[in-house]
C-alpha cells in the first residue's frame, strides 16, 4: 500500500540547512495499523506529511497504492489526497463556519457526488462515529472529542485507502482519547490502513506495528501481538 | 468530445464546491462587516452612474427642453444664405398628410429690436432702452400643441388669436431675469405685462402691449419676442409668405421615427428648400462636445470610485484569506481543489458587488431618476436631470463586477497558492 525508499527532507533557510529525515525506508501493507513514534523533533510528523503528500520530500521515492508520487503535479497530488488518502489532525482542523455534517460533506462534494448524496453519506458517517445527534452543530459547539470524531468522519467519508492521523489524541482527555483510539482500531479491523503518529505508548499499543524515529532515521520496528 | 465533457463536469463541480463554501462563509461572516462592504459597493456604483449621469444630464436636460419647446422631433430651418424656407406651403400641405406627424408649428422670424421706457425718457443723452431680438410670428394653436408654450408664461397671459397689438417677451430680454448672466444680453429694464413697447423690424415700427413674459431655459424661446402671425405680417414687409422655421412633432406612440419623417421630407423633394434636421441633429456640436467631455469627466470620477471599491474588496478578501489561511491549507490537504477555494472567494466578491450594485440600481431607478425628473437641478442654462440609460447602467454594473472579481481573485490566489503544509501549520 505504501512504499517509501530513501526518503530525505531537509529544511533550508538562508544559510542554514536542517535535515529532518535522513534516508527513510518503509513499507506499509494494506490493512496495517502503523504507529510512528519518537521524541519531539525526531521527524515523525514530517515523515507523515511527506507520505501523505502534504509536503514535498527533498529526495527519495514514495509509492502510494501503486502510484509513484515523485513527478506528480500539484493538481494530481490534490486529486490523490482526495481519492485515496484521509487525514486526522491533532487540532481536528474543522472549518469553523461549517456544521459537523457540512465539514464531512466537502470532500464528498469535491468528488462529484450530489448534494443529497453527500449529505446522506456525511450523516451516515457521523452516526458511525456516534455523533448522529450533533450533525448540525458547528465545531465551536462541540467538545474536543466530538470534534475529533467529526474529523475522523470527514477523513473516512470518501473511503480512503490510507488514513493518516497526526497525534489524534494529543488534545483530548483520556476518556475521549481512548474512545478515539478504539474507533481507529475498529476501522482497522474492518480493513482500513492507518498510519498514526503518536507519542503516547498507551495508544500506540493498539497499532499492529510501530516504527521508532530518532534524529530523522528509523531506529526500531516493533510488531504488536494482538 | 469525451474530454471536453469531462472538463466541463470537472469545472461545474469546482464551481459547485466554490459556491458551497462561499455561501457558508458569507452566512458565517460578521453581519456589520458584510453590510459595510455592500454599502461601499453601493456607493461606488452610485458614484459610477450618478456623477456622470448628472453631468451628462445637465446637457441632456437642455437638449430635452430644446426638443420639447423648440425643435420638436424634426425641424426645418432656412438654409444658409437663404432668407426663408422655400415652398413653405407645400411643406405644410405635405406634413398635414404625412403618416406619423402629430402636429407641427410654422414660425415666421425677423430680426428686430424692442424699445421700452421711451415714454419716460426725458434725457436724450441717456441711451435708449433697447434690446435686439428675433420677432416670431406664430399660429398660436399650432405652437401650443407643439410646445405647450403657454405653460412657460410666468407673468401676464398668453396671446389670443382674436386680439391684435399684443406681444410676449422672452424673459432673458428683461434685465430682472437676465441679470445673472451679467452683460451677456442687452436687456430691457422694468418691463411688465401691460407696458407698451416699440417693436422695429426693418423700417417698420409698431407699438405693442406686453401681454406676458415667457421664461424657459431654451434660448430660442426666452430670447425671442412672440406675436400672432397676423400681427407679424402687419409689422413685417417682405416679399413672399414663406416661413422660417417648421417644427414637427411625431404622433405620440407612433412607431415612425424622426429619421423617417426627415427621410420622407427629403424624398418629397424639400431638401433644397430648407435645412431638415432631427432634434438630435439640431443640437449644436459644441453641446455634443460638452456632453462627451462631461461623460468622460464623470467616468474618470467613477473610475476613482471603482479603484477604491476594488482596493476595498482586495483588502477584505486578503484579510479574510490571510486569517483563514490555516483552513485553506486544511481544505487543500483534504483534497479540495485550489480552484474551488479561489472560486469561493470570487463568489464572495460577486456577492458583495452584486448586492451593492442591485441596491444602487434600485436607488437610481426607484428614487433618484424620478426625483431628478420631478425636481431637476436648477442650472442657469438647463434643468439638469439624471441620465441613466439601462444599457449604460448595465455596462457599469458589469464593470464593477469584473473589477471586483479581479480584486477578489488576486489576494485569494496569493494565499491559496502557498505551500499546503505551511498554511496548515501557520508557518
Amino acid at each position: 500500500m505504501i512504499k517509501v525508499k530513501n526518503l530525505t527532507k531537509t529544511y533550508r533557510t538562508k544559510d542554514i540547512e536542517t535535515p529532518v529525515l535522513r534516508g527513510i525506508d518503509l513499507e506499509v501493507p494494506e490493512g496495517e495499523f502503523l504507529g510512528i513514534m519518537g521524541k519531539s523533533g525526531a521527524g515523525k510528523s514530517t515523515l507523515m506529511y511527506q507520505i501523505g503528500l502534504l509536503d514535498h520530500p527533498t529526495s527519495g521515492e514514495i509509492v502510494l497504492n501503486g502510484i509513484n508520487t515523485e513527478n506528480l503535479t500539484t493538481e494530481e497530488r490534490t486529486q490523490i489526497r482526495l481519492s485515496i488518502l484521509g487525514y486526522v489532525f491533532q487540532d481536528y482542523a474543522l472549518i469553523p463556519e461549517l456544521t459537523a455534517s457540512e465539514n464531512v460533506m466537502i470532500p464528498i462534494l469535491m468528488q462529484g457526488k450530489s448534494g443529497v448524496e453527500a449529505r446522506e453519506i456525511s450523516r451516515d458517517m457521523l452516526k458511525k462515529v456516534g455523533l448522529g445527534h450533533r450533525m448540525d452543530n458547528k465545531p465551536s459547539q462541540l467538545s474536543g472529542g466530538e470534534q475529533q470524531r467529526v474529523s475522523i468522519a470527514r477523513a473516512m467519508a470518501h473511503n480512503p485507502k490510507i488514513l493518516f492521523a497526526d497525534e489524534p489524541t494529543a488534545n483530548l482527555d483520556s476518556v475521549s482519547g481512548q474512545s478515539i483510539i478504539e474507533l481507529f482500531k475498529d476501522l482497522n479491523e474492518k480493513g482500513q490502513t492507518i498510519v498514526m503518529v503518536t507519542h503516547e505508548e498507551e495508544y500506540a499499543r493498539y497499532c499492529n506495528r510501530i516504527v521508532y524515529l530518532e534524529d530523522g532515521k528509523i531506529v526500531r520496528h516493533t510488531t504488536q501481538k494482538q | 468530445m469525451k474530454n471536453s465533457k469531462f472538463v466541463t463536469k470537472k469545472w461545474l463541480n469546482i464551481l459547485r464546491v466554490g459556491y458551497f463554501l462561499a455561501i457558508r462563509q458569507i452566512k458565517g461572516s460578521n453581519k456589520a462587516t458584510t453590510f459595510l462592504i455592500v454599502f461601499i459597493m453601493m456607493l461606488t456604483f452610485l458614484n459610477l452612474v450618478v456623477v456622470s449621469g448628472v453631468l451628462i444630464g445637465l446637457i441632456e436636460g437642455g437638449n430635452k427642453a430644446n426638443k420639447e419647446q423648440y425643435t420638436g422631433d424634426v425641424i426645418i430651418t432656412t438654409l444658409s444664405g437663404e432668407k426663408d424656407i422655400g415652398h413653405s406651403h407645400e411643406i405644410e400641405n405635405t406634413l398635414a398628410k404625412m403618416p406619423g406627424v402629430g402636429n407641427y408649428s410654422v414660425r415666421y422670424l425677423e430680426s428686430g429690436q424692442i424699445e421700452a421706457n421711451y415714454k419716460t425718457r426725458r434725457d436724450f443723452s441717456v441711451l435708449q432702452d433697447i434690446a435686439g431680438t428675433q420677432v416670431v410670428g406664430l399660429t398660436l394653436e399650432d405652437e401650443e400643441k407643439l410646445s405647450n408654450i403657454s405653460k412657460f408664461v410666468v407673468e401676464g397671459e398668453f396671446l389670443n388669436e382674436n386680439e391684435s397689438g399684443y406681444i410676449l417677451i422672452g424673459a432673458n430680454l428683461l434685465y430682472r431675469y437676465s441679470a445673472g448672466f451679467g452683460d451677456f444680453f442687452a436687456s430691457l429694464d422694468g418691463v411688465y405685462p401691460g407696458d407698451e413697447v416699440k417693436v422695429t423690424v426693418g423700417d417698420n415700427t409698431k407699438t405693442f402691449i406686453v401681454k406676458g413674459i415667457l421664461d424657459t431655459k431654451v434660448d430660442q424661446v426666452s430670447l425671442r419676442a412672440f406675436i400672432t402671425k397676423a400681427d407679424f405680417w402687419r409689422l413685417v414687409d417682405r416679399p413672399g409668405l414663406n416661413a422660417n422655421e417648421v417644427a414637427i412633432r411625431i404622433t405620440p406612440g407612433s412607431t415612425i421615427t424622426a429619421d423617417t419623417i426627415k427621410s420622407n421630407l427629403v424624398k418629397a423633394g424639400f431638401a433644397p428648400d430648407g435645412k431638415i434636421q432631427t432634434a438630435t441633429e439640431a443640437i449644436p456640436d459644441f453641446l455634443n462636445q460638452i456632453r462627451i467631455a462631461f461623460g468622460l469627466l464623470g467616468n474618470v470620477i467613477g473610475m476613482v470610485g471603482i479603484v477604491v471599491a476594488s482596493i476595498t474588496i482586495f483588502i477584505v478578501i486578503f484579510i479574510n484569506a490571510v486569517t483563514r489561511r490555516k483552513y485553506i491549507g486544511i481544505m487543500k490537504g483534504i483534497g479540495i481543489s485550489e480552484k474551488a477555494i479561489e472560486i469561493s472567494y470570487i463568489f464572495q466578491s460577486i456577492f458583495y458587488a452584486t448586492l451593492g450594485g442591485l441596491l444602487g440600481v434600485l436607488i437610481i431607478y426607484l428614487l433618484l431618476v424620478p426625483l431628478f425628473n420631478a425636481y431637476p437641478l436648477d442650472f442657469p442654462f438647463s434643468d439638469g436631470i439624471l441620465v441613466a440609460p439601462v444599457d449604460g447602467t448595465a455596462i457599469k454594473f458589469g464593470l464593477l463586477l469584473f473589477v471586483t472579481i479581479i480584486a477578489g481573485y488576486i489576494p485569494a490566489r496569493n494565499i491559496v497558492k502557498k505551500n499546503t503544509l505551511d498554511s496548515i501549520l501557520g508557518r
